[in-house]
């Protein structure tokens, strides 16, 4: 028998009714995504009228098929695994290398430039003058839009800098007298021992990049460029424009897509890779990883 | 004669220190470039342009000036009026509704004592934080729309049916209630990483002392996080102009809602790409005010908290 030293604590009343409440917020938390699940995964024209509520009603999969019928969804897909993948690849250079830099206190400037990265944060020039400055350099519809204007978060280069000021400065003062320069020290030794703390931020970086839709809507007037998040968009709104003929001839062929379950199917496919990815993200930011706050 | 000679001195230090760490520097320069090109290229663009009568063959530069027209021309825009008062009440709902219940649920998610089933819920209901608002949009219009569930349910009951999210009177509770639904669990992070730097020996002595659960959350938790609290507030009343509202409200509003619905980001949106007025430096000089309001509140409330006796934020 192993000794409890803790003190057994008596459940009372107070911890159930605590549990209680969190469980019915958990449940108003997620039964909206379920709704939609079973709606998406419903026999289509059932769905006009009768919502399910529980289980899907009359099992049919016509939502997805017909949306994977969609050449564009297809063309937003690779959109928005580009936009992902490249966009969380700057990202994560230009914060690393930039966080790193600005952590060095031996930096001429670096009040000065930490200042204005700051103040940025709360003084923006704008809607118009940002698109006459993204349509100057000849940005408007090309897929570049999606990654350079947001290359950068202020708010996670802060974090990530005021992290790096904190790593033992005897680790990296060995390297140096090895003969390591900035470069190597930052590629060697820095992230290195920050791995998780960098897959941190590449994993928020990738879901800020897969979420996109605004500067789409703003910058990208083709259609075959747009990413998913805008496709989403265009098929609540106004499901049979947006469809290419290929879709539209099954819906009306099969004679059973009513809008709702393709819209449905839309959203959930739409957020299946944040789902995906959740259970990493969740680990670390409940450590609190994120409350570096904005003090020096 | 020796100043000048102290000054070469300077310089002769800053190019050596610079020659010692130009990989540094050469690091920088894209982080550089980027908030050159990206933010400051624009508040140039923006604070001229917000000066000028925008055509286009002219650009945002050399546009006809204006002077301070566009900001006279603002107060006597009714729907500029209306689109700033329905941004201060959304913030000011947001501040008084949404933070209480972040600081709620990190205090009563502190107070379960099971780790694994704290976690969870947790996980559970950070989760929306992470869906974009386009595909939040589109599963709370399928909830309350016309043949959602919600209705379905209240037909059901004999009762009329609703439209939150198309009906002026219920639009800002909709737009706050879905903001905690989504935000509730990543606000509280913040709050809950404050009470784990509490220190366990207050609740300990506080037991001794025969303090109920209830009491050592009054007297002990939430004294102990009142620095974050103010800190959050500060920043939120600081945001009260910009307040990040834009994702949820583009996607959710319609014209039927503007007059209780429409914030000066949408109204800026509309004013400059839908309308098609082009009334560039009209739209311009609104996101200016807008974003010089927002710098003079939050260093005022930064002022008051840090003289109350509270760690500012700078």
């Amino acid at each position: 028998m192993k000794k409890k030293k803790l003190k057994k604590y008596r459940i009372t009343l107070y911890d159930i009714a605590i549990v209680v409440v969190f469980s019915m917020l958990a449940l108003l938390t997620l039964y909206p995504f379920y709704n939609v699940l079973i709606m998406s995964l419903s026999n289509t024209v059932s769905v006009a009228t009768h919502t399910p509520y529980l289980l899907p009603y009359a099992f049919d999969l016509t939502g997805y098929k017909t949306i994977l019928q969609d050449i564009y969804f297809l063309k937003a897909l690779l959109v928005s695994l580009f936009v992902t993948i490249v966009g969380t690849t700057v990202n994560m250079f230009l914060s690393v290398t930039g966080a790193y830099v600005l952590s060095k206190k031996e930096l001429i400037g670096r009040k000065v430039l930490l200042t204005m990265i700051l103040f940025t944060m709360l003084f923006s020039g704008g809607l118009v003058p940002t698109y006459m400055i993204v349509k100057g350099l000849g940005l408007i519809n090309s897929i570049w839009v999606l990654v350079l204007p947001t290359a950068i978060s202020t708010y996670y280069l802060i974090i990530m800098k005021n992290y790096f000021l904190n790593l033992p400065a005897g680790l990296l003062e060995a390297a140096r007298l090895d003969g390591a320069n900035e470069w190597k020290i930052l590629w060697k030794v820095v992230i290195p021992i920050s791995k998780p703390f960098i897959a941190t931020f590449a994993l928020f970086y990738s879901v800020e990049r897969w979420n996109e839709w605004y500067n789409a809507l703003l910058y990208i007037n083709e259609k075959n460029l747009a990413p998913l998040q805008i496709y989403l968009r265009e098929i609540l709104v106004s499901l049979n424009t947006q469809l290419s003929t290929q879709a539209q001839q099954m819906i009306s062929s099969t004679q059973k897509v009513s809008t709702t379950a393709v819209q449905m199917a839309t959203i959930i496919i739409t957020a299946v890779p944040i789902l995906c990815v959740y259970p990493f993200l969740q680990k670390y930011f409940v450590n609190g990883i994120m409350v570096g706050g904005l003090k020096e | 004669m020796k100043k000048k000679q102290e000054n070469a001195m300077d310089w002769k230090k800053v190019s050596k220190r610079i020659r010692n760490d130009w990989l540094l520097y050469l690091l920088i320069i894209p982080v550089i470039l980027w908030y050159v090109i990206f933010c400051y290229l624009p508040i140039a663009g923006g604070l001229s342009l917000s000066v000028r009568n925008f055509r286009f063959d002219e650009g945002i530069w050399t546009s006809p000036f204006v002077g301070l027209q566009h900001f006279q021309k603002m107060f006597a825009d009714r729907n500029f009026m209306r689109a700033a008062g329905n941004t201060i009440i959304i913030s000011l709902g947001r501040i008084a509704f949404q933070m209480p219940c972040a600081v709620m649920v990190a205090v009563f998610l502190n107070e379960i004592r099971n780790a694994k089933l704290k976690r969870t819920f947790q996980t559970v209901i950070t989760f929306p934080h992470f869906i974009s608002w386009v595909v939040l949009a589109g599963i709370l219009s399928n909830i309350f729309g016309s043949s959602g569930i919600i209705n379905q349910i209240l037909t059901t009951l004999g009762m009329e049916s609703i439209s939150p999210i198309t009906t002026a009177s219920t639009f800002r509770p909709f737009i706050w209630i879905s903001n905690i639904w989504k935000e509730i669990g990543w606000d509280s992070i913040i709050y809950l990483a404050a009470i784990t730097s509490i220190d366990p020996g207050l609740y300990e002595a506080a037991e001794v002392d025969g303090a109920g659960r209830l009491q050592r959350i009054w007297h002990i938790t939430l004294p102990g996080i009142k620095g974050t609290i103010a800190i959050m507030l500060i920043l939120a009343i600081g945001q009260v102009m910009t307040n990040g509202s834009f994702d949820q409200i583009f996607n959710l509003y319609s014209s039927p809602v503007y007059q209780v619905g429409d914030t000066l980001d949408t109204y800026i949106f509309r004013e400059s790409f839908i309308t098609g007025g082009l009334n560039y430096g009209y739209s311009t000089a609104i996101g200016m005010f807008k974003s010089i309001i927002g710098v003079i509140m939050i260093t005022v409330s930064n002022k008051i908290v840090t003289a109350i006796g509270e760690n500012g934020l700078y």
